[in-house]
């Protein structure tokens, strides 16, 4: 029956594609109106087989709009990707049905149903989620055990910090050749300076506020951000190094990168809080979240060395021949010729590891450190506020992805700028 | 002949266990055009790589206008500040433009004012005619135009030699003409020159004396017109018969 209705060289395909779209869309707009309004088309039918109606009516729907060319685009760009052949029409079919089958029940759990007013567990009556949990923990999730009164101290050093961050765009065209030195150096210094003295306070008259009590979203960026500024160069000269000449300093790097690899962080943390004080003397004080700057900093500088060794070894050996056949010695020949087409190239292995690196600071929990994951798990214990993990969890899953989602997009700009032809 | 500006004494490379030159001597002089030919995998590149040091000899002695290369990392530097290189494969900079790849060594390396830097690359492009192409970057450009680019990049360390590794060999056929072109008006210039080429017209042309390598010797050194009028040794006999 089907073969001779989709003998479509005899015949005018048109027809058919009419009749194949008409038959997919019956299908999926059967499974729409179940799913989201209760309605059943197909009720007069037998229960077993107003299941599988609109798998079949789609199925051959799809069958019969699947021909090599048709010229309309959107057909063909179906056949082409997920109508190939039976099974995959098949799977197609199947898939969308799952997301239309999950869409209402998520979407209600998330928003038709859920709270957010009231300021207690009472209020949350519906059968959804209760997001009044995460509105009054809001503040904790954000700024941790810190003083309420005395957030705009950390507002001020953040909004400070991206300001100096953008900065260097506003220079003027001579002094951009110290843009570097501002990013690598100066920058890096400034922001520490802010943050000790706004966040940290002490002096200024400004209440000091111990590090134990920093916490929430804001110590995510705090740790992020000081971790990658100081990862990159570390990473840079530990990659330098392993290529070097000199067997000293590249036996020296081989071995840094195969220890820091070798082990797990949360050891890494763990040792940095734990152990190392022991080794230092009685009345030398570090602060535990410097200690962990300084852990997860070295730990990711080797896997940034290993992506930069990447872009440095693709580079073709007469840029090296060329180079040095100018007169350069090794510091130029790397600073003007090398690195620049080396980094760009490595933009992408970079940007995947500062996303682990920003995925990874959850583990400073081990140490006590609550950033906006531990202070989740600190606020889930809270016996007011028992059974409400899922949507904490939500929630730091979303805010973990916007930012993972802006550095990613930020590195495919980057990409795009610094691309040039071979 | 005066006083060599390059003087080689039983220079021998190996890599690993395969001897790539065995006992080289030559001294060439001032102002002297010197085409070296022969097989690939002759050493010939190797050769005159040896010469600003981008490969090591183990054993013998080089000098270059008055300076012996060996481990002392200045002395290498300074030489290579003097020595121009062209390559087959160009190696222009990519990320640079024309321009900035011309300017980059004699700012950076010579200490030179930017501006006069700058003037200084483009009479050099205007020398190989491709000004007009100085803003534009390398891949942009096509192998002829990045071939003259090259020499001019080179020529911008106002070098007192010129060492040129098959530059014609990664050229379709049209370009080889315009890059050999400025060869020969840099050569009329009175530059001191080693080319290791197969273009033999060229070697008729501009060179005083004509090298032929085989196995990393030295098989036939003679002026360019007994060369090839009457060659001296079988081998080189049957080179020239090949590839004439």
């Amino acid at each position: 029956m089907i073969n001779t209705l989709t003998d479509k060289k005899t015949s005018n395909y048109y027809y058919y594609l009419l009749a194949g779209l008409f038959l997919f869309s019956i299908s999926i707009l059967d499974v729409v109106l179940y799913s989201f309004f209760k309605i059943n088309l197909t009720n007069f039918l037998p229960d077993i087989l107003g299941l599988f109606l609109p798998l079949i009516i789609g199925f051959v729907g799809l069958h019969l709009i699947r021909i090599e060319y048709s010229g309309i685009k959107s057909i063909d760009l179906i056949n082409k990707n997920i109508n190939t052949n039976n099974f995959n029409a098949f799977l197609t079919l199947l898939i969308i049905f799952a997301i239309v089958k999950a869409t209402p029940p998520s979407l209600s759990w998330m928003i038709f149903d859920a709270n957010i007013s009231g300021e207690s567990k009472e209020a949350c009556t519906g059968t959804g989620a209760c997001w009044t949990y995460v509105k009054v923990w809001f503040r904790r999730f954000m700024y941790g055990m810190y003083p309420n009164d005395l957030h705009w101290r950390i507002n001020t050093a953040f909004i400070l910090v991206i300001g100096l961050g953008f900065f260097g765009f506003f220079l003027k065209d001579n002094l951009k050749k110290y843009l570097a030195l501002y990013y690598v150096i100066i920058y890096p210094i400034i922001a520490f300076l802010v943050i000790y003295y706004l966040i940290s306070g002490g002096s200024f008259g400004l209440v000091w506020v111990e590090t134990g009590a920093w916490g929430g979203l804001s110590l995510t960026f705090i740790v992020s951000f000081f971790c990658l500024i100081f990862c990159f160069p570390l990473g840079m000269i530990l990659a330098l190094g392993r290529r070097s000449n000199l067997p000293m300093i590249r036996y020296i790097s081989v071995g840094y990168i195969e220890f820091w690899r070798g082990v797990p962080l949360i050891t890494v943390l763990f040792m940095s809080s734990v152990m190392f004080p022991m080794f230092l003397p009685e009345d030398f004080f570090m602060d535990k979240l410097v200690r962990v700057i300084i852990a997860i900093t070295l730990f990711e500088g080797a896997y940034c060395a290993e992506a930069i060794r990447g872009g440095l070894q693709s580079l073709p050996r007469g840029q090296y021949d060329a180079a040095k056949s100018l007169g350069m010695g090794y510091w130029k020949m790397h600073i003007f010729v090398i690195l620049p087409q080396a980094l760009k190239l490595v933009i992408p292995g970079i940007c995947n590891t500062f996303l682990a690196l920003v995925k990874d600071t959850p583990l400073i929990f081990v140490v006590g450190l609550a950033e906006i994951a531990g202070m989740l798990a600190l606020a889930k214990t809270n016996p007011k506020w028992l059974g409400f993990a899922m949507e904490g969890y939500i929630f730091a899953a979303i805010i973990f992805w916007i930012i993972c989602y802006a550095m990613s997009k930020y590195s495919y700009n980057l990409e795009n700028k610094y691309k040039t032809e071979r | 002949m005066s006083e060599p500006i390059i003087k080689i004494e039983n220079v021998n490379k190996w890599f690993g266990d395969f001897q790539v030159l065995r006992d080289i001597n030559l001294d060439v002089g001032a102002k002297q055009k010197i085409v070296v030919c022969g097989p690939s995998g002759s050493g010939k590149s190797t050769l005159i790589r040896c010469i600003n040091r981008l490969e090591e000899h183990q054993k013998g002695t080089i000098i270059v206008d008055g300076t012996e290369l060996s481990e002392n990392t200045k002395n290498i530097e300074q030489v290579r500040a003097e020595v121009g290189m062209v390559f087959q494969q160009f190696n222009l900079f990519p990320h640079l433009s024309i321009l900035d790849n011309c300017t980059l060594a004699p700012i950076w390396v010579k200490k030179m004012p930017k501006k006069e830097a700058e003037e200084l690359a483009m009479k050099q492009l205007t020398q190989v005619q491709i000004s007009d192409q100085a803003n534009k970057f390398p891949g942009q450009l096509s192998g002829g135009q990045q071939q003259r680019c090259a020499i001019a990049r080179a020529l911008c360390m106002q070098p007192k030699i010129m060492l040129f590794d098959e530059p014609t060999s990664a050229l379709d056929p049209e370009m080889i003409k315009e890059v050999l072109d400025a060869m020969v008006n840099l050569a009329k210039g009175g530059m001191t020159m080693i080319v290791v080429t197969h273009e033999m017209g060229f070697a008729k042309e501009v060179a005083d004396e004509v090298i032929f390598m085989d196995e990393g010797m030295i098989i036939e050194k003679a002026e360019t017109k007994e060369f090839f009028a009457n060659p001296k040794s079988d081998r080189t006999k049957l080179f020239l018969s090949q590839i004439l």
